[in-house]
């Protein structure tokens, strides 16, 4: 039974991250929560029975893709910009 | 582990990796910015690797890794074919991130944003 | 609206693809005689090798893991060419900033048992989960910890492209010996050895050696590149 709540816990946490990364405006908050995603699905993997997976999704999916976001973030912009409301008054 | 136990992780995993496709692709059906769009190729990409090591799995079964005394132990193994297939796919959607993510400072060296409907100079 | 429209066919295709996927059936055995079984049956009986993976990613898929480390080459390169820019501005950081002295120390003191740790994976590929790109990638985020903390740690590009380039040219090399055995390319011309030792499993040991060498400069050359960009 307490192995079932752990699954389902890791499971819910992957879909809650993923929705925080796509909602979420501040674009390094979105990118450690794609971290987070890479993270709890090294436990998925490894649950599933797949150690070698999860080795690689260990060494490259949390460390190496979150920090070559984190650069291009340094060199670009920080902020997604809310240019809903300014697109819909331009085309009025 | 019972059989209701483990029928509710495959609908449960399944499940999730459908939901992350949906949600990866939804990101890149709606927004704007460029880096969100990236984001959402590679929560796409892990949906993707989770559904083909869940087809892969067999129940009650272990990891593809033989020790001595247990040779012949391979009916009760998960499938390494897909595990190999997604090694490999790790790597080169790493590959892929990385270029799209340079091809990305360089556009916002000639344009000064990020925002797709501000960059026109690919229209004509 | 937009929103709505997108939200609508995304449910249609989710409920199409779960009915779809669901119908497979998850959790049973379902090819008998497939390729699974001759790849866990030659696995342990012909090569001697305990990890299945490892088998299939060098030996029976050998070809195609060369395929992928010259597009993991290409994304460097492509990265670099991309990145490129007059001669006087190269060299200077985009990341500047100075990390204190427990940084620094405690990244001096970590750095040889990260690259420990890379090396122990990559040499016991054949024997327990990991292998040339887990370890070469273990090897590259060392790096790149040596890269953050210190802001003059240079690292020499000749160094790497041979490195590199010797990696690549032994992993053909090592496959070219199979034809020169009547066999094909990546056959085994080694003594198999007994399961679970250090040398089993013929060049399987030797090729993902190989390519770990080459993964953990090809992404050590990826993250110097990206981390020297200034804007």
């Amino acid at each position: 039974m307490i192995y079932l709540i752990l699954i389902l816990f890791l499971l819910v946490l992957i879909i809650g991250s993923a929705i925080y990364a796509v909602v979420q405006r501040d674009l390094l908050y979105a990118v450690i929560a794609t971290g987070v995603i890479s993270l709890v699905l090294t436990a998925v993997f490894y649950i599933l029975q797949a150690p070698d997976v999860a080795l690689t999704e260990a060494a490259i999916g949390v460390a190496l893709t979150t920090i070559i976001f984190i650069i291009t973030i340094r060199n670009t912009v920080r902020y997604e910009s809310d240019n809903d409301k300014k697109n819909k008054i331009k085309k009025l | 582990m019972d059989d209701n136990l483990l029928k509710i992780l495959e609908i449960g995993v399944l499940s999730t990796s459908v939901l992350m496709i949906l949600i990866g692709l939804y990101a890149v059906l709606t927004k704007r910015s460029l880096i969100k769009i990236v984001i959402g190729l590679s929560i796409i990409d892990g949906g993707i690797h989770l559904l083909l090591i869940t087809l892969g799995y067999l129940k009650r079964g272990t990891a593809p890794i033989f020790s001595p005394g247990y040779e012949h132990a391979a009916d009760k193994m998960v499938d390494p074919v897909p595990q190999a297939l997604v090694l490999t796919a790790i790597v080169i959607g790493f590959a892929v991130t990385a270029v799209a993510l340079s091809l990305i400072i360089r556009l916002y060296r000639h344009h000064h944003t990020l925002e797709i409907d501000e960059i026109k100079t690919l229209k004509w | 609206m937009k929103k709505f429209l997108v939200l609508l066919i995304l449910a249609v295709l989710g409920y199409y693809m779960y009915d779809a996927l669901y119908g497979i059936g998850i959790g049973i055995p379902r090819f008998t005689d497939g390729v699974k079984d001759f790849y866990l049956d030659k696995t342990v009986s012909q090569l001697h090798v305990a990890n299945t993976v490892t088998s299939i990613v060098v030996n029976f898929r050998g070809f195609d893991t060369l395929g992928e480390v010259t597009v993991l080459f290409l994304a460097v390169t492509a990265l670099g060419s991309i990145l490129y820019k007059k001669r006087h501005d190269v060299g200077t950081r985009s990341i500047l900033f100075s990390s204190s002295s427990i940084v620094r120390s405690g990244s001096k003191l970590l750095f040889p048992a990260i690259v420990l740790l890379g090396a122990y994976v990559f040499i016991h590929g054949h024997l327990t989960p990991g292998g040339g790109f887990q370890g070469g990638t273990i090897i590259a985020t060392g790096f790149l910890l040596m890269l953050l903390a210190y802001e003059n740690f240079k690292v020499s590009h000749t160094v790497l492209s041979f490195v590199e380039s010797f990696a690549g040219i032994l992993f053909v090399v090592i496959g070219l010996f199979g034809f020169m055995n009547g066999g094909t390319f990546l056959q085994n011309f080694l003594p198999e050895g007994a399961l679970n030792n250090l040398f089993s499993g013929g060049v399987i040991g030797i090729i993902y050696v190989m390519v770990g060498f080459k993964v953990a400069t090809e992404l050590t050359g990826l993250i110097y590149t990206i981390l020297h960009e200034k804007d």
